[in-house]
């Protein structure tokens, strides 16, 4: 069977992006050729940073034949009619059509048309520059002289040649011909820019890979990443040396040659005195070399490993010489950075108000850089004001949930009051992927307690799903602190994620939050630290009155105290009448209270997505959460009760109070139709059922009376197992009473008491779940 | 004159290479800018269909950069060397990794590569693809295909070269400070090194830069460059062409130095800092727009 080579050669391809484009080409090259009836064997597609390349193997000479049957018109109709239909069908008269019969409509045309199958050839030449047009670069440009048309080519890069062979291993393979705007494909390639920058005629993979590898270009990107990673500890063992091993880097270098070549260079001792994190930052950022450490103490070597592409001819002195000179310069600057960071700042007077304003220490450099950071009025967002305003925020919302973690209040606020304080330090501004790193570094140098220091780096975690969750109680409570800020802020100016768009990274917060409270095992109910955020965040200079939301009104001014409650009280007396103060605060209230059952369920919403990539099933989150189950304030026990509720459901129990309940409701729902909704409220009449009642529906009537209280003071104690075998107490009489009674009884009294009893039942299953959004 | 032995060298034989292969020699603009790319030689001329080819030297102030001297890569003045083609040649690979021979770099001994860099510049409303060249680990050019100046899509796209001559020629003369480069290449008493020539303008200016730079003035300064170039450009309506861009555009440099310096002092806030460079860059757009219009733009 024949094979497909395809190759798409062109300027420098970026290394992040080469590996997903490999996979689109082979993606939308084979969905097309399956689409037209062209199964193949294997297909794999290849990048380096000049060339995509694909081979498909085992692909027919041509695609099956396609047997199609055009419908016509009834024996007998109007010319018109026929004449279309010949048309249509590409008939030269009715000789060629058949006749079939049908019953009841009668005798009419039908056109057999059979199609050859397609030559292979011909769709490939049709799918490739197809796929060429459209391809779904994240980046593309325009170049050259076609730039001055109006659509012209879109690629990476500029695209220069298009290889395309086809054909069996024992025939000459034949060039698959086709133009994409003015390229016309062939049978030619280039190697190594440098090292074999002559065409390279091509027949098939076999040998488009041997040619490439003679001409210093190795095909493969794992293969390179072999080599990269087997050169290098090669490299470093010689030296009692080992590398270390960075993945993401090895897989951008392995983007960046064509022909790696691993070199070892070195830099002065002196430099290991910056931390190993900010060397490791600078070569790895800005030159795309590796690290190495010394086995024996786990600190870094001072040398490094680049990657090069090229077989230099002097054996890579120069090469080694001009990186170790970058490589000088950038930790010279580190270096720099890092003394500068760990000294005083000039003009500290200047900085007075602020370190007073957010009690900081001015003998001590970190604290000097917080209050630089307050002085400058850097704006976080324009509507919500600036850093400093904002890490007064986090430190007291960070005081607050101390004691609820476990944390020592004093260290959460200190924590939280430290923890921006390394954004105007030098060193991140040069690298800002050390952001909270290089905090806690400053932090251990001025001497803080040591869950202070870890706090700075940690707040900012989770940063993703399967980032780890800090565990220290003050890291926990400073990480709580500054997501729910964010949370509350953007959510207060009315800045919620859309769609695919989430600029302030929202979604990853609300995932951080929940998953320090769930991990951490901690009992928060969100409400009133969430109320009080709110008003931190709507009353900095802005004087909006607002409520706690959930507690009894209780005015705002009660929250913030102290000054700005004056402030606000002067300021509303001094602006507005009394009663359009008290109008103020009431919509503001309002407007607050939507943003927070808002910003829950944004919150409910992310839980129920980590619940289900966790494997919960989706219908047990909605029942937790669902109307009239407990309000769901507390992110911890939401997951508790989702897990009791799985593990009652599949006892038989589970199984079977659930199939009662759906009875229930559904005879329940019928007769509300009827009745109206709300019609069957209340207790069921006890006398009515000890008079003309059946035993089993007083059985339900007892089992219901005491199972109620029963879940009910569980879920109160947050009991759910217990709460859950309470309702399993109930399973027995709800069977027996389905079993023997007739609801809708012709005694309108007797069939309403039976209702009512029934939506006891739905009532009290609903102090756990609501049953009804459960499937099955 | 030797590439490698002295800065004028290098300059000179960068010019010598670009003149040959068909560029205009142009001489630095006569105004404060950024970065060549501002030169009217490549931020009007790259717009419009009418092909252009030019070389130059642009002096680049960046007032922010400046460290009294002390520093021995930053400078808040050094030379770019600019090349635009446009449209790009299909060679401009070739033709750049030429240039790096002409001037003594040996393409088999050092390792040059080519690394993604997407250029920006957003006081000029103007954004490319293209890469950052390496010589061992060093950015020694950028690379630009130009997809967007002033706002405007290029049609035909440019090819836009700029080398960065100081750090260049710190490799070539193997010196580690910018100002211990030897500018003349002559030795002994004949020698004139870069420190001779700008290390006093360096520590000047940086005074002047960051001390004590009029803000006032400055401010002032910016509003009425806005308002003149606003004022040019409608002036220089008539009818279907345009009679007065290059005035104006001079106006639009004027406010983005004038921004740098304002940005240097430190007295405009992050939000702040948006907003003028948002208001040049509406500057920038309007020149362009207004470009198109003219013979050099290609209108009829």
């Amino acid at each position: 069977m024949p094979d497909l080579l395809l190759e798409l050669f062109s300027e420098e391809i970026p290394a992040r992006m080469q590996r997903k484009a490999a996979d689109d080409l082979r993606k939308l090259v084979t969905d097309a050729l399956v689409e037209r009836g062209l199964v193949y064997e294997g297909a794999k597609a290849f990048a380096t940073p000049r060339r995509l390349a694909l081979h498909i193997a085992g692909l027919p000479v041509r695609g099956s034949a396609i047997r199609e049957e055009r419908k016509g018109p009834r024996v007998g109709a109007p010319d018109a009619a026929v004449q279309g239909f010949l048309k249509a069908a590409g008939l030269a008269s009715l000789d060629q059509a058949t006749i079939v019969s049908d019953p009841k409509k009668g005798d009419s045309y039908i056109a057999v048309i059979e199609k050859p199958g397609q030559e292979t050839v011909a769709a490939i030449a049709e799918i490739v520059p197809a796929v060429i047009r459209s391809f779904p670069w994240p980046k593309s440009m325009r170049w050259g002289q076609a730039s001055a048309a109006g659509a012209s080519l879109r690629w990476v890069r500029p695209l220069h040649s298009i290889l395309c062979t086809f054909g069996a291993e024992t025939e000459e393979p034949e060039v698959v011909s086709f133009e994409v705007d003015g390229i016309v494909s062939g049978n030619t390639t280039h190697g190594h820019r440098f090292h074999a920058p002559g065409a390279i005629t091509v027949r098939r993979f076999d040998d488009y890979v041997a040619s490439l590898e003679q001409a210093k270009v190795v095909l493969d990107a794992d293969r390179r990443k072999e080599i990269i990673l087997a050169d290098a500890r090669t490299l470093a063992f010689a030296q009692g040396l080992e590398l270390v091993e960075d993945e993401g880097l090895l897989e951008e270098v392995a983007g960046l040659v064509e022909w790696p070549v691993v070199l070892m260079g070195a830099f002065e001792e002196r430099f290991l005195e910056i931390p190993g994190e900010t060397i490791r930052a600078t070569i790895r950022a800005n030159q795309k070399c590796f690290v190495l450490r010394d086995p024996a103490t786990g600190n870094l070597a001072n040398r490094f490993l680049l990657t090069s592409n090229l077989m230099a001819s002097d054996g890579g002195a120069a090469i080694v010489a001009g990186n170790e000179r970058v490589v000088r310069a950038r930790l010279s600057d580190a270096a720099y950075f890092f003394a500068t960071d760990k000294g005083n700042l000039p003009d500290l007077d200047t900085l007075k108000d602020s370190a007073a304003k957010l009690g900081l220490d001015l003998a001590k450099p970190l604290d000097q850089r917080m209050a630089k950071l307050d002085r400058l009025g850097v704006v976080f967002h324009a509507k919500l004001g600036t850093q400093g305003e904002r890490v007064q925020r986090i430190a007291a919302l960070a005081r607050e949930l101390a004691p609820i973690v476990g944390a020592d209040p004093d260290l959460a606020e200190r924590a939280a009051k430290l923890a921006k304080a390394d954004l105007p330090t030098e060193m991140v501004g040069e690298f800002p992927e050390l952001q909270g790193l290089m905090g806690r570094k400053y932090a251990e140098l001025q001497g803080e307690h040591p869950s202070v220091c870890a706090a700075i780096e940690e707040h900012y975690k989770p940063l993703g799903p399967s980032d780890r969750v800090p565990t220290d109680p003050v890291s926990v409570a400073v990480a709580l602190a500054d997501k729910l800020d964010t949370l509350v802020g953007f959510w207060a100016i009315d800045e919620k994620p859309t769609g695919s768009k989430d600029p302030y990274a929202l979604r990853r917060a609300a995932l951080g939050v929940i998953r320090l409270v769930v991990e951490n095992g901690v009992k928060l109910r969100l409400t009133a630290p969430v109320a009080r955020q709110f008003g931190r965040v709507t009353s900095a200079g802005r004087f909006a009155e607002l409520s706690d939301v959930a507690a009894n009104a209780v005015p705002l001014r009660d929250f913030i105290g102290g000054e700005l409650a004056e402030a606000f009280d002067q300021h509303l007396a001094s602006q507005y009448s009394p009663d359009a103060a008290r109008n103020i605060i009431k919509q503001t209230r309002t407007a607050v209270l939507a943003a927070y059952r808002d910003l829950r369920s944004f919150l409910h919403d992310r839980l129920k997505v980590m619940l289900r990539d966790q494997g919960a099933r989706h219908d047990l989150v909605d029942a937790v959460l669902g109307e009239g189950t407990p309000a769901s304030e507390d992110l911890l026990l939401i997951t508790r009760r989702v897990a009791a509720l799985g593990r009652f459901l599949e006892t038989e129990d589970g199984k079977s109070l659930l199939a009662g309940y759906k009875r229930a409701a559904n005879i329940l729902r019928a007769e509300e139709k009827k009745d109206g909704e709300g019609a069957f409220a209340g207790a069921a009449d006890l006398g009515l059922i000890a008079q003309a009642g059946l035993i089993e529906e007083k059985g339900l009537a007892v089992a219901l009376a005491q199972a109620t209280p029963k879940a009910e003071s569980a879920v109160a104690a947050e009991d759910y197992e217990g709460a859950m075998a309470a309702l399993a107490d109930l399973r027995p009489a709800v069977d027996a009473f389905f079993d023997k009674v007739t609801v809708n009884d012709p005694d309108p009294a007797l069939r309403a008491n039976r209702l009512r009893l029934l939506n006891q039942l739905r009532a009290a299953t609903r102090a756990v779940a609501d049953f009804g959004r459960i499937a099955g | 004159m030797d590439p490698t032995r002295s800065f004028q060298g290098l300059l000179l034989t960068l010019q010598r290479f670009w003149a040959e292969r068909g560029c205009v020699v142009l001489q630095p603009y006569d105004m404060e800018v950024g970065a060549g790319t501002s030169h009217p030689g490549t931020m009007l001329r790259s717009l419009g269909p009418k092909p252009w080819k030019a070389a130059y030297v642009q002096p680049s102030r960046r007032p922010k950069d400046g460290r009294y001297g002390e520093n021995p890569n930053r400078l808040q003045h050094y030379y770019q060397f600019q090349v635009i083609l446009k449209p790009n040649p299909p060679n401009l690979q070739e033709l750049y990794l030429d240039s790096l021979k002409a001037i003594g770099i040996d393409v088999l001994l050092h390792d040059i590569r080519f690394v993604e860099d997407d250029w920006e510049n957003p006081t000029l409303g103007a954004w490319g693809l293209g890469w950052e060249c390496w010589c061992d680990g060093m950015e020694v050019s950028q690379f630009t295909y130009f997809q967007q100046v002033a706002g405007i899509e290029c049609a035909p796209v440019s090819g836009e070269l700029t080398y960065g001559l100081e750090r260049l020629a710190c490799y070539l003369q193997n010196v580690e400070s910018i100002m211990e480069l030897n500018f003349n290449g002559l030795e002994g008493d004949e020698k004139v090194t870069y420190r001779d020539v700008f290390l006093q303008a360096e520590q000047e200016y940086s005074r002047y830069n960051f001390e004590h730079a009029d803000t006032a003035a400055l401010f002032t300064r910016f509003a009425e460059a806005e308002t003149e170039c606003r004022a040019l450009l409608a002036k220089g309506e008539s009818g279907e062409r345009h009679l007065m861009v290059q005035p104006a555009y001079d106006q639009c440099l004027k406010a983005g130095h004038s921004f740098n310096l304002l940005d240097a002092r430190g007295v405009i806030s992050v939000t702040e800092r948006q907003s003028y460079i948002l208001r040049v860059r509406e500057l920038a757009k309007a020149c362009g727009a207004a470009w198109l219009k003219t013979a050099g733009g290609g209108a009829n």
